[in-house]
C-alpha cells in the first residue's frame, strides 16, 4: 500500500428532503443521512465503513459514487472534484467507480441472463464488439469462480453466493479503479461469507484495486480492511488505522461498538466487560445538537451540547471527533 | 442428574411441495436440562426454525408432516397432547421469542392490551391487577416510562423496544422454558447486546430453561451451556459449550469456526472458506449430507449416513471421521 490519495472526500453532506403535500409540495425538513464527512481513500486500501443501520454508510457511498447529488461538500478522484466533471470526462470517471450492491436478490434484473448482466457496463460504455464482450464475459465469470457456461442462465437459478459472484463480476467488468462494496456479504451464509471475502481480498491483490467496503459486521471489517471509519448518525465520528481502531478505540460510541460484538469464543466470551449502551439511535431527521451521540455517551461533558466536536488527527491517521480529545 | 424439561426423540418433519418432498428436519434428537440454556446454531434453512414449530405443533400439517418418537415436556407426551393442552402449554409452559417481533403483534392493538391479555387468560388477573403488572413487566425488560407506553402500539416501538416487549410478554406467565429463534438477528449490535444482557439477567432470576437459537456462533459463546450444531436438518454435533468450540469434532463445525473472523483480531490469517453450498433438501444425498463440501471425505461417508456417537463424555459427533488422525473412526 502507499500513501497516493485516490478519493478525497471534504465535508460531503446530503440531506434527503422531507416533503408534505399531495400537489404543492412543501419541504417540512430534512433527513440528515450524511452531514459533513471528511475523509480520504488511498490507492490500493481497503477503507472499512462500519456503523449500525440508518447511519449513512449507503448514502456516503452513492454520494461518493455521484449516484446522489452531495447537498453540500466536494469529492475528488484523483485530485479532480467529481462534480465539476461533465460529458465524456464524466462518463471515463464513472467507468473508473463502481459499486457492488448489498441485496444479491434485488440487485441483479431478474429477465436478464447472467451474460447480459455482466455486459450492460460494457454495452453502455459501447466496449467491444458482440464476440468480444461474450469473451470478456466469460473471463469475467472465471475471475470471480464461477463456470462460464453459467452465461445463459438466469438469477434465479443461484444462490445468494453465486449472485453476489455475478454482481462482484459486473462491477469489474470496466476494469475499474475503485469499488464500493456496500455490504456485500451480510445477506450470504457463514460458510458462504469467507468464500466471497477471500474472492474480493484476491481481486484486490490481481488489479490493485480500492475498496471502500461497507459493512456492519465489525469482525469482518477487521479483518479485511487497512483503514477503518465508524459512523454514527450521519457523521463519521473515528477513522484510524486496523490495529489502532481495534485495539486502541478512542470514542466513547467506538468503543461501545466494539465491546457489543460477540467473540465466537466461550472463554473470551465470560471474560468480557460489555458497555451496554441505553436507549435506541435518535432519527436523523432531527439529530441532537451537539454531539450527535450525547444521549447516549457514558462520558458526556458541558461541551458536548454546545457545539460539534472538532474532527481532528489525534495522532498519526489517527482521527477522531470528541470532546474528549478536542 | 438434572431433571430434563423437555427431551425429543426422533423428530421428523417434511413438507409435501410441488417440486416434492422437502426433507427440513431429518431425525434429531435433543433435550434441554432445568435451568440450561441450549444453543442451536446452524446457516439459514438447516432446520432450526422448523424443528421447534414441530416440538410445538405450530406447523399446519400438510403440507408439514411432523412425526417423533416421543417429545416429553415435564411431564407430558407432546405427541398425545390434545389441541387444548397444547395451547394451554405454549400460553403459559413455553414462551417463543421470535426474529421479528411484528409478524407475533397485532398491529391494531396497544401494547398494553397485548401484554395484559394473557395475564387474564391465563392467570385470571382482574383489569387492574393486568394493568400494573403489564407495567412492572416492561419497567423489568428497561422500558422507559412503561406505565405510559402501554398506550402505544407496536410500530410506536422502535425494534429493540419491541424485542423487549416480546420478552416482556415471554415472561409473563413465568415459564419453564423460553425458546428465543433468532431473537436479535434484525437488530444492531449495540441493541442486541442490550437484549443479550437482558435476557442473562432474567434467565438467572428466574432459572428458566432457554433454547436459544441462531446463525451466530458469537452470541451463542456467551450465554449457552451446551450447543447443538444443526446441517440439512441433522445434529451433526453436540457437546458442552467450551468442547464446540475449543475441540469441535465434526468438520462442519471446526471448517465454520475457522471461517469466522473474530474482533480481538485471534484469528488473524487467511480466513478459510467452506465450498459449495448445503445440499438442497429435495433429494440429501445417500450419505453425508456434508460429505459433497468435507476436506475430510471417505468411501464411506457418500454412501451411508453416520449416526451422532459419543467420542468424549457428553461430545456426540456425526462422522465417519476422526479429524485428528483423518481416518476412518
Ligand atoms: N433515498 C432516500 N430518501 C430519503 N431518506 C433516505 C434515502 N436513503 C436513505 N435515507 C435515510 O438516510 C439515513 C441513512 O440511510 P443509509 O445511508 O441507507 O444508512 P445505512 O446504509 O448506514 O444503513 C436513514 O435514515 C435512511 O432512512
Ligand atoms: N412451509 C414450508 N414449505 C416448504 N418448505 C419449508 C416450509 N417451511 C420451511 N421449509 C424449508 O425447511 C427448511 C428448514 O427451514 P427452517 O427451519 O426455517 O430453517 P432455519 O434453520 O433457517 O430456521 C428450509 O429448507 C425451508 O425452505
Ligand atoms: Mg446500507
Ligand atoms: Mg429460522
Amino acid at each position: 500500500m502507499n500513501n497516493d490519495i485516490l478519493i478525497q472526500v471534504k465535508n460531503l453532506t446530503k440531506h434527503f428532503p422531507i416533503t408534505r403535500g399531495a400537489i404543492i409540495q412543501r419541504q417540512v425538513g430534512a433527513v440528515q443521512a450524511v452531514d459533513k464527512v471528511t475523509f480520504t481513500i488511498r490507492k490500493g486500501e481497503t477503507l472499512g465503513l462500519v456503523g449500525e443501520s440508518g447511519c449513512g454508510k449507503t448514502t456516503t457511498g452513492r454520494t461518493i459514487l455521484q449516484l446522489y447529488r452531495p447537498t453540500a461538500g466536494e469529492v475528488f478522484f484523483r485530485g479532480i472534484e467529481l462534480a465539476k466533471l461533465k460529458g465524456k470526462q464524466l462518463r471515463r470517471a464513472r467507468r473508473n467507480m463502481q459499486m457492488v450492491f448489498q441485496d444479491p436478490y434485488a440487485s441483479l434484473n431478474p429477465r436478464m441472463n447472467i451474460g447480459n448482466i455482466i455486459a450492460e457496463p460494457l454495452e453502455v460504455h459501447k466496449i467491444g464488439d458482440r464476440q468480444e464482450r461474450r469473451e470478456r464475459v466469460q473471463e469475467l465469470l472465471r475471475l470471480v469462480g464461477l463456470s462460464p457456461h453459467f452465461l445463459t442462465r438466469y438469477p434465479h437459478e443461484f444462490s445468494g453466493g453465486q449472485r453476489q459472484r455475478v454482481g462482484i463480476a459486473r462491477a469489474l467488468a470496466l476494469q475499474p479503479e475503485f469499488i464500493v462494496l456496500d455490504e456485500p456479504i451480510s445477506a450470504l451464509d457463514v460458510s458462504i461469507q469467507a468464500q466471497v471475502v477471500n474472492l474480493l481480498a484476491q481481486l484486490q491483490q490481481t488489479f490493485g484495486l480500492t475498496y471502500l467496503f461497507i459493512a456492519h459486521d465489525l469482525s469482518m471489517v477487521r479483518h479485511i480492511s487497512d483503514r477503518t471509519a465508524v459512523m454514527y448518525l450521519g457523521k463519521i465520528i473515528e477513522l484510524a488505522t486496523r490495529n489502532e481502531l481495534y485495539g486502541h478505540p478512542l470514542h466513547p460510541y467506538t468503543q461501545a461498538l466494539l465491546s457489543a460484538v460477540p467473540i465466537p469464543d466461550p472463554i473470551r466470551e465470560r471474560k468480557r466487560q460489555r458497555i451496554i449502551l441505553e436507549g435506541d439511535v435518535p432519527s436523523p431527521a432531527n439529530p441532537p445538537r451537539g454531539c450527535r451521540f450525547r444521549p447516549r455517551c457514558p462520558s458526556i461533558q458541558d461541551l458536548c451540547k454546545q457545539k460539534d466536536p472538532e474532527w481532528r488527527e489525534v495522532a498519526a491517521d489517527h482521527w477522531v471527533a470528541c470532546a474528549l480529545y478536542n | 442428574m438434572a431433571q430434563r424439561v423437555l427431551e425429543v426423540n426422533n423428530l421428523v418433519t417434511c413438507f409435501k411441495t410441488n417440486e416434492g418432498t422437502v426433507h427440513a428436519v431429518n431425525g434429531i434428537s435433543f433435550y434441554v436440562e432445568e435451568g440450561e440454556t441450549l444453543g442451536i446454531v446452524g446457516e439459514s434453512g438447516c432446520g432450526k426454525s422448523v424443528s421447534m414449530l414441530s416440538v410445538l405443533n405450530l406447523l399446519p400439517q400438510p403440507p408439514a408432516n411432523v412425526s417423533a418418537d416421543s417429545i416429553r415436556f415435564q411431564d407430558t407426551e407432546l405427541t398425545k397432547a390434545s389441541k387444548g393442552e397444547m395451547r394451554n402449554i405454549r400460553g403459559s409452559k413455553i414462551a417463543m421469542i421470535f426474529q421479528d417481533p411484528l409478524t407475533s403483534l397485532n398491529p391494531v392493538l396497544t401494547m398494553g392490551f397485548q401484554i395484559m391479555e394473557p395475564l387474564r387468560l391465563h392467570l385470571g388477573m382482574s383489569e387492574e391487577e393486568a394493568r400494573n403488572r403489564a407495567g412492572e413487566l416492561l419497567h423489568l425488560v428497561g422500558i422507559p416510562e412503561p406505565h405510559d407506553r402501554l398506550s402505544d402500539y407496536p410500530h410506536q416501538f422502535s425494534g429493540g423496544m419491541r424485542q423487549r416487549a416480546m420478552i416482556a410478554m415471554a415472561l409473563t406467565c413465568n415459564p419453564p422454558l423460553v425458546i428465543a429463534d433468532e431473537p436479535t438477528t434484525a437488530l444492531d449490535v449495540t441493541i442486541q447486546a442490550q437484549i443479550v444482557d437482558l435476557v442473562k439477567r432474567l434467565r438467572d432470576k428466574f432459572g428458566m430453561s432457554l433454547i436459544w437459537i441462531t446463525h451466530d456462533l458469537g452470541v451463542v459463546a456467551g450465554l449457552a451451556d451446551r450447543v447443538n450444531v444443526m446441517y440439512a436438518g441433522f445434529v451433526v454435533e453436540t457437546a458442552p459449550i467450551n468442547d464446540v468450540y475449543m475441540v469441535p469434532r465434526h468438520p462442519y463445525t471446526a471448517a465454520l469456526l475457522r471461517s469466522l473472523p473474530r474482533i480481538d483480531g485471534s484469528q488473524e490469517e487467511q480466513l478459510e472458506s467452506i465450498d459449495g453450498m448445503p445440499p438442497e433438501l429435495l433429494e440429501l444425498p445417500p450419505g453425508c449430507p456434508f460429505a459433497p463440501r468435507c476436506a475430510f471425505t471417505k468411501d464411506i461417508c457418500r454412501q451411508q449416513n453416520p449416526h451422532l456417537k459419543e467420542i468424549n463424555p457428553e461430545h456426540w459427533i456425526a462422522c465417519w471421521v476422526d479429524i485428528t488422525t483423518g481416518k476412518v473412526r
